[in-house]
């Protein structure tokens, strides 16, 4: 087992108030791990981080051995990153858009276009190819966030809230893909369906308050007949209300 | 290199948007028409482009902050500039990439006042140096006021904030040297206006406009640009994610 990503004592703290406190761990290769929690929680300041957007106040990762803080760009290079909200350029079309991201990340002529067939092969974007992003229903644009991620067939991923704002439907094809390219990556992917972790997740690593609570197999959480959902009402709820 | 492939991305954006129609009619309209009525182009009876070059800076001073508003600001809006900024890029790439793409698209609204040059040819013989150094002094005062621009769109998410701080502090480089400034001055803080001579932009580009190519003008102006441009990159830096 090789732990792609590797989280080390990862703390933020804007002003008096601290996001995350001192979060550690790590995700294998192989792995899908459920980033669980209430908003606000610091999951998406955790991924920031990870991502080298946010810089920690405290601690460090590492993707594939390269740390993010100390050699971030060799860090982003092996990461596929969506984030939340899945923002992308509302002015250009879909395959100008992934053929930007494609060029950033090095590719040339028909090599690039190549990778930009695959990921618009990938996420189903063949039909809306040539529109410009922000004709988009939601899900579109959505699938055109995580085209950008899968782009260059990265063995990290790591996704806030992939599958927000889809259909039924359109969810259970982005989880049918992850399922699919879990055995050759690392992924982790925050989001507040539960039954998508019990779907789709090896592991699950609840996070309230800017610490893990709780981090183990979906089923090893849960005592026998108790569902995910109350495990993580029971944690995350205020102590009063439990 | 990933500079130029970001200066590519953002000048066709502006080709996307009616931004650069605008801004192309607008400038070469208000420049034919100052020329001609203010200027007194015909009225002087001299073939050069001297009435133009006078109004190029003061046309500029609110052109270019309407080029570089949207630069970093529109970025914060739509959340994109995560995306940009986890892509494997080091950041002054992307900071030099947009100054490129809006510097490009001045040399662009610079060459289509061609016919001015055609003009004056054509009624007499001026003499072509002198109007090549007023040219090369347009496109160091746009990149000046771009600099400024780009790294005032660095500090909100705002672009009418970003917008007026940029006219602000562009106008105050512009008039430093004008002898209102410095007479006030140097009555009171002859020290200040010292520097405020040092720092005008208008003055060097009136040198450079009676055909005086100098190197410490030109090594000014680079210096220029790049003070404001790593002061750009800093403030990307420190406060990407708020």
């Amino acid at each position: 087992m090789t732990a792609l990503i590797e989280i080390e004592r990862f703390t933020k703290r804007f002003g008096a108030f601290t996001a995350v406190d001192d979060v550690s761990f790590s995700v294998d290769r192989g792995e899908v791990v459920g980033f669980l929690g209430p908003n606000g929680a610091g999951k998406s300041t955790t991924m920031k981080m990870l991502a080298g957007f946010v810089t920690p106040t405290a601690g460090t990762a590492r993707i594939c051995g390269k740390d993010v803080v100390d050699d971030p760009v060799a860090a982003k290079r092996s990461l596929g990153y969506l984030p939340e909200g899945a923002p992308t350029y509302p002015e250009m079309t879909v395959t100008g858009f992934l053929h930007f991201v494609a060029r950033i990340r090095g590719y040339r002529g028909i090599e690039a276009g190549e990778r930009v067939e695959d990921a618009m092969e990938l996420t189903q974007l063949e039909s809306v190819q040539l529109q410009p992003i922000e004709t988009l229903s939601k899900g579109f644009k959505r699938r055109v966030g995580l085209a950008q991620s899968l782009l260059h067939d990265p063995p990290v991923l790591v996704l806030d809230e992939p599958t927000d704002g889809l259909d039924p439907n359109q969810k259970h094809e982005v989880r049918e893909l992850i399922r699919r390219m879990a055995p050759q990556k690392a992924i982790l992917i925050s989001t507040h369906i539960l039954e998508e972790v019990e779907a789709v997740c090896s592991r699950a690593i609840i996070i309230a308050g800017g610490r893990v609570l709780a981090d183990g197999t979906p089923a090893s959480l849960t005592a026998p007949g108790e569902s995910l959902e109350q495990v993580f009402r029971t944690m995350t709820m205020p102590k009063a209300a439990a | 290199m990933g500079a130029l492939i970001v200066a590519r991305r953002e000048l066709a954006g502006y080709f996307a948007t009616p931004v650069a129609y605008v801004f192309i009619v607008i400038f070469l309209m208000m420049a034919g028409a100052l020329t001609f009525t203010l200027g007194g182009f015909f009225a002087r009876g001299q073939a050069d482009l001297g009435p133009f070059f006078t109004f190029v800076p003061w046309l500029f001073l609110f052109l270019v902050p309407a080029l570089t508003m949207r630069l970093w600001a529109e970025e914060r809006r739509l959340g994109t500039i995560e995306l940009l900024l986890t892509l494997p890029l080091p950041q002054w790439q992307a900071v030099v990439g947009k100054f490129l793409a809006a510097w490009a698209f001045c040399i662009i609204a610079l060459l289509l006042t061609f016919p001015l040059v055609l003009t004056v040819n054509y009624l007499g013989e001026p003499d072509n140096g002198v109007i090549a150094a007023g040219y090369l002094g347009c496109l160091m005062v746009a990149g000046a006021f771009l600099a400024v621009g780009a790294a005032m769109s660095a500090t909100t998410k705002n672009q009418v904030v970003a917008f007026v701080l940029a006219v602000a502090v562009c106008f105050l480089f512009a008039v430093a040297g004008s002898p209102i400034v410095t007479e006030f001055l140097s009555q009171r803080l002859p020290v200040l206006a010292e520097i405020a001579r040092a720092v005008s932009i208008t003055e060097r580009f009136n040198s450079l406009t009676r055909g005086v190519i100098a190197l410490r003008d030109l090594v000014f102006f680079a210096s220029f640009m790049g003070f404001f441009l790593f002061v750009n990159a800093v403030v990307i830096d420190h406060r990407k994610a708020d």
